[in-house]
């Protein structure tokens, strides 16, 4: 498995996400500039500019050209993904974290962190078909958890929100009104920052990577944790193979404990788990720094990681990867 | 605390139960006893609190001393007898004004023999008392000095003689089961954040097996006595000894405020405390005290006390501070002597008196260094140079008692000296580092003594190269190989001696040398022929298992940042650790002695990992010889039952295997079934649109078309 080294961002990566045909790949980093990719060679296609704060999150819709991106900048943008034209500016007065579209890609959700005295929020924004008609009302908004919301998105019929982040409860609210409807047992979950989030591609459960070092997989809709995977490093990125029961955990110790002798102290593999048994299968090796992102391309044979070091990785599966047997 | 003395929670419930009382309604915290009654319930710490420091009396004369035993005097010497005692007095403390009160007979006239005297401070009163006690004013006159505040103690004592009551004998909790396990497994301590567990090694399993755990356990440190039958845990108010057949119990407490050291006699006899008052005053002396316990008993056999300066003395290190241990204990394991070495003399103590050998120190002027031999009563010693170099360097053996010196060999123009003694107290290898002749650099040298063969022969080695720096040294335990790591460059070499070739007068030579290895400590196994190299610190954890029978290495590996590396008292598994010398990386690895990494663990603020120690084998060395011969024979049992537990362990696996499995594909199926009932509600959201992630992936073919689209056009004249 020969990867193909994607360079083009000059700040570390924060985000990757897949279109659905799996030909894409978006990419966001600390710099400004969201970063289309062909999905299969690694070719760089194009960039989208106009944000002027590093870019946490993104989302693409599911006909593939809509982009959202959420940025420090306090926006969030809504791109034309073929032509990298900015259609509409969602303005907040704090930094917006993660985004993402609901079924049908009317709906999304945005969280914005908490600052200058402003508390986190969960905000939903309806998305126009014509993007003459946008606004930039909320149909919802949800206050509440203390800290940074990592990551929130839609469960299964845009019926739910599940929110994570610094609290390190996950928590299930309602789309309609907002309201409070499961959180996760505070003794079998997550102990620090919840950093990363990753839904199963049919929403029936999702992946949660935590600063405490291990990693979780959570039923949807009962939210009853089913398995954990417990890592050596704090997880900073997590992904569900859609065709194989793999997950991959990628992250590595803070850059202020990485020491500067060696690459190897730092840990910056991304690990390869069985989903059921959780035992490790192997690791994929070559950032020079945390893992921040990870994803897998919707037809499960290719992966790309990005990191610290301000590199994609795109990895396309050997044969042998899929006759792994356990 | 002691769970074991405790009434157990089942038994609790049941009584309970007798006495109709609902357990649920009973708010523990708020049970009061009456004062002074325990109902029989040993409180968890009450006896902790006993062991304070017991409160000072408060009588108000705790500054006061009673000198006893003076001169009888008339009212005329009465004036020079009050200056003298004045005199004497005045050098300890200052006494108060009108605090030297010396009784007279009203009838005679005459003094009664005794004084009192007040000081400003108790402490001057304590300091006084200890060093006059005793005091020589002349031959009839000896000073019997005591605390004011005892004297009503003395009195109280009754006069008729009651002998002390005979506990009935309870059979002691069996000290040495663990030695008894059927798996014939070991025993490890390890301390990772509040935590202090023991665990069995269960290489066969693959993973630690939990004995007993206990968090909040320790306040300093945790360390095994020598021979394993007991664990010391280290605490702000003295040093607790725990031992037992299943769980841990205490055996004694051993009460020494502060305490920062400890040390077991190898016989495990008695336990060496230590303790180190930093004065706030920095004019004030730096204070050390030292204990010396039975073990068994728990009582104070002996206490030191003074300034530190008094423990630093001598040694080659000018270091602020001391090193530990203080007190070198010799005699093998009988723990017949210990010692300690002061300015110019070696003091050595007799355990039977607990005083001097010979009731004085050992001078020996500028002494530097010295060691006990591990089995045998003798003294190495270390002289350094004197006079500028007209006396030579030299280093002696000394037999005790007696002070015989056995040997001794001059050395010149040496910068310093280090012992190693073989572990069967066979060999002696002293490391002579010299000037060289412009004295700017040194080069390093061995002398070998054979301690056991007629009139200790000594060799002289000389590496190679004998300007190579010397990097390690290691006896094979019980063996007559050693081991060199030496070199200066970023890798060095390593050599491997032995002490017995070339027939009936055997001499050193050399068996190999390993060129260019990542090594900077050597660990042998405990039963020999096995060493692991190991690069520790600059060399990042690289390990290299090497059979020096055959003169080859089994397998090298690596452990990551490695910062300890212990053999278990069989010489079966090794452990390698990382502790909190490193943030990250913590925990710890178990190889095989073959250098087959077995299983690890990683835990968080990992301080401490040690083997617990065997005592020494039972089996005669012709014993040992014929095992060694039919080892297929006894091998034979043991081979079985590992094929059986890796059998077990396998069926196990598949078994936890299977039901993870079926587990997962109920819940897959209830999420399909989900899944497949909201399909029409997904196509609603998705305003009809047919193609969800279900099934439409193979419907679209891929073409590749070429399209060119203007996005732009600029005109630029150009000049």
């Amino acid at each position: 498995m020969r990867p193909i080294l994607m360079k083009g961002h000059e700040r570390p990566l924060t985000f990757l996400k897949y279109n659905r045909e799996g030909d894409l790949l978006l990419s966001c980093a600390k710099d400004h500039t969201p970063t289309v990719w062909f999905a299969d060679d690694g070719q760089r296609l194009g960039t989208y500019r106009g944000h002027n704060g590093a870019v946490w999150c993104c989302d693409v819709s599911h006909d593939s050209t809509r982009l959202v991106t959420g940025s420090a900048d306090q926006s969030v943008k809504l791109w034309d993904v073929q032509t990298g034209t900015q259609l509409y500016s969602f303005n907040f007065n704090s930094p917006a974290r993660s985004v993402d579209f609901s079924v049908g890609d009317k709906l999304v959700i945005i969280t914005t962190d908490p600052f200058m005295g402003n508390p986190s929020t969960i905000q939903v924004k309806r998305i126009a078909e014509d993007p003459e008609d946008q606004t930039s009302d909320s149909v919802l908004t949800i206050k509440g958890p203390q800290g940074r919301i990592n990551r929130a998105v839609w469960g299964p019929l845009n019926k739910t929100i599940i929110s994570a982040g610094e609290d390190s409860i996950i928590r299930i609210w309602d789309s309609e009104t907002g309201r409070l409807l499961k959180e996760s047992d505070k003794e079998s979950g997550h102990q620090k920052t919840i950093s990363s989030l990753c839904m199963f591609t049919d929403k029936s459960h999702f992946l949660t990577g935590s600063a405490d070092k291990s990693a979780k997989l959570w039923d949807t809709r009962s939210l009853t944790l089913l398995k954990t995977y417990q890592m050596d490093r704090p997880v900073n990125a997590v992904a569900i193979s859609p065709l194989l029961d793999h997950v991959v955990i990628g992250g590595g110790q803070e850059a202020v404990n990485v020491t500067m002798t060696d690459r190897r102290a730092g840990k910056f593999e991304a690990k390869f788990y069985h989903k059921i048994l959780q035992d490790e299968i192997g690791g994929v090796k070559g950032h020079f720094g945390p893992i921040n992102a990870l994803a897998f391309n919707p037809d499960g044979r290719s992966f790309s990681s990005g990191g610290e070091d301000g590199y994609v990785r795109l990895h396309h599966f050997d044969p042998d990867y899929f006759s792994i047997r356990m | 605390m002691a769970a074991a003395a405790v009434l157990s929670m089942s038994e609790i419930e049941n009584k309970a139960m007798n006495l109709g009382i609902d357990l649920s309604t009973i708010v523990f915290d708020n049970v009061v006893l009456p004062p002074g009654d325990d109902f029989g319930i040993t409180s968890d710490d009450e006896d902790i609190l006993h062991e304070e420091v017991a409160p000072e009396f408060e009588t108000g004369y705790g500054n006061v001393i009673v000198v006893d035993n003076l001169p009888v005097v008339s009212p005329e010497k009465f004036a020079k007898l009050e200056g003298v005692i004045r005199k004497i007095y005045s050098q300890t403390g200052v006494i108060k004004e009108g605090g030297l009160w010396m009784p007279v007979n009203p009838d005679t006239n005459m003094t009664l023999g005794y004084c009192f005297i007040e000081f400003n401070t108790a402490q001057e009163a304590k300091e006084a008392k200890e060093k006059t006690d005793g005091y020589k004013l002349d031959k009839s006159h000896i000073f019997i000095v005591d605390m004011f505040d005892d004297i009503e103690r003395y009195m109280n004592v009754p006069e008729e003689w009651t002998p002390a009551e005979i506990k009935p004998y309870e059979a002691g909790d069996h000290l040495q089961h663990w030695l008894t396990d059927e798996k014939a497994r070991d025993q490890f301590v390890i301390r990772a954040g509040i935590v202090t567990e023991i665990f069995w090694n269960d290489a066969r399993q693959l993973r630690p097996d939990p004995v007993y755990q206990y968090q909040y356990w320790i306040d300093n440190f945790v360390q095994w006595s020598p021979l394993g039958t007991y664990l010391a845990t280290v605490h702000r108010q003295g040093a607790i000894v725990w031992g037992g057949k299943s769980t841990f119990n205490h055996i004694h407490r051993f009460p020494h405020n502060q305490v920062k050291h400890i040390d077991f006699s190898p016989g495990e006899r008695f336990l060496v405390t230590y303790s180190s008052q930093e004065p706030s005053n920095p004019r004030d002396t730096h204070r050390v005290v030292l204990n010396i316990f039975d073990l068994r008993t728990g009582k104070l056999m002996r206490d030191f006390k003074g300034s530190v300066d008094d423990f630093t003395t001598g040694g080659s290190g000018g270091l602020s501070g001391i090193s530990w241990p203080i007190f070198k204990w010799g005699g093998g394991n009988e723990d017949k002597y210990f010692a300690r070495i002061g300015k110019n003399a070696i003091y050595v103590y007799e355990t039977e008196t607990f005083i001097l050998v010979d009731k004085k120190s050992y001078k020996v002027d500028n002494v530097g260094d010295f060691s006990w031999s591990p089995t045998d009563s003798i003294l190495a010693l270390f002289v350094l140079e004197l006079g500028g170099g007209n006396q030579p360097a030299r280093v002696s053996l000394v037999q005790m008692p007696g002070k015989v010196e056995l040997r001794q060999k001059n050395l010149f123009s040496v910068s310093d000296c280090k012992m190693y003694w073989q572990s069967n107290g066979e060999y002696l290898a002293v490391k002579v580092d010299r000037y060289t002749k412009t004295k700017k650099s040194t080069y390093t040298g061995f002398e070998l003594f054979r301690i056991k063969e007629r009139d200790i022969p000594i060799e002289v080695l000389e590496l190679d190269n004998k300007n190579d720096k010397i990097i390690a040294f290691a006896w094979e335990p019980k063996g007559h190989r050693f081991a060199v790591i030496h070199g200066d460059g970023p890798r060095p070499d390593v050599s491997f001696y032995s002490m017995k070739t070339g027939g009936i007068t055997a001499r050193v030579s050399k068996l190999t040398t390993l060129k260019a290895k990542q090594a900077n400590a050597l660990y042998w196994s405990p039963a020999g022929r096995f060493i692991v190299l190991a690069g520790l610190k600059g060399f990042n954890g690289q390990l290299e298992f090497y059979n020096v029978d055959d003169l080859e290495t089994m397998a090298t590996g690596e452990h990551f940042m490695c910062t300890d590396i212990e053999w278990d008292p069989t010489g079966r598994y090794v452990a390698t650790a990382v502790t909190l010398v490193h943030v990250m990386e913590n925990g710890f690895h178990i190889w095989s002695f073959n250098g087959k990494l077995l299983y690890r663990i990683p835990k968080d603020h990992f301080f401490q990992f040690q083997w617990r120690p065997h005592p020494q084998s039972l089996l005669s060395s012709e014993k040992e010889e014929e095992i060694s011969r039919n080892l297929r024979k006894y091998s034979k049992k043991y081979e079985a039952e590992d094929q059986d537990v890796s059998l077990a362990l396998s069926e196990q696996n598949r078994k936890k295997r299977r039901v993870l499995q079926e587990e997962w594909e109920t819940w897959t199926a209830r999420w399909k079934q989900y899944h497949e009932e909201e399909r029409e509600l997904r196509l609603q959201l998705r305003d009809g649109e047919p193609s969800d992630d279900e099934g439409s992936q193979e419907q679209y073919e891929a073409k590749e078309v070429e399209a060119e689209e203007v996005l732009d056009v600029h005109e630029e004249i150009v000049d």
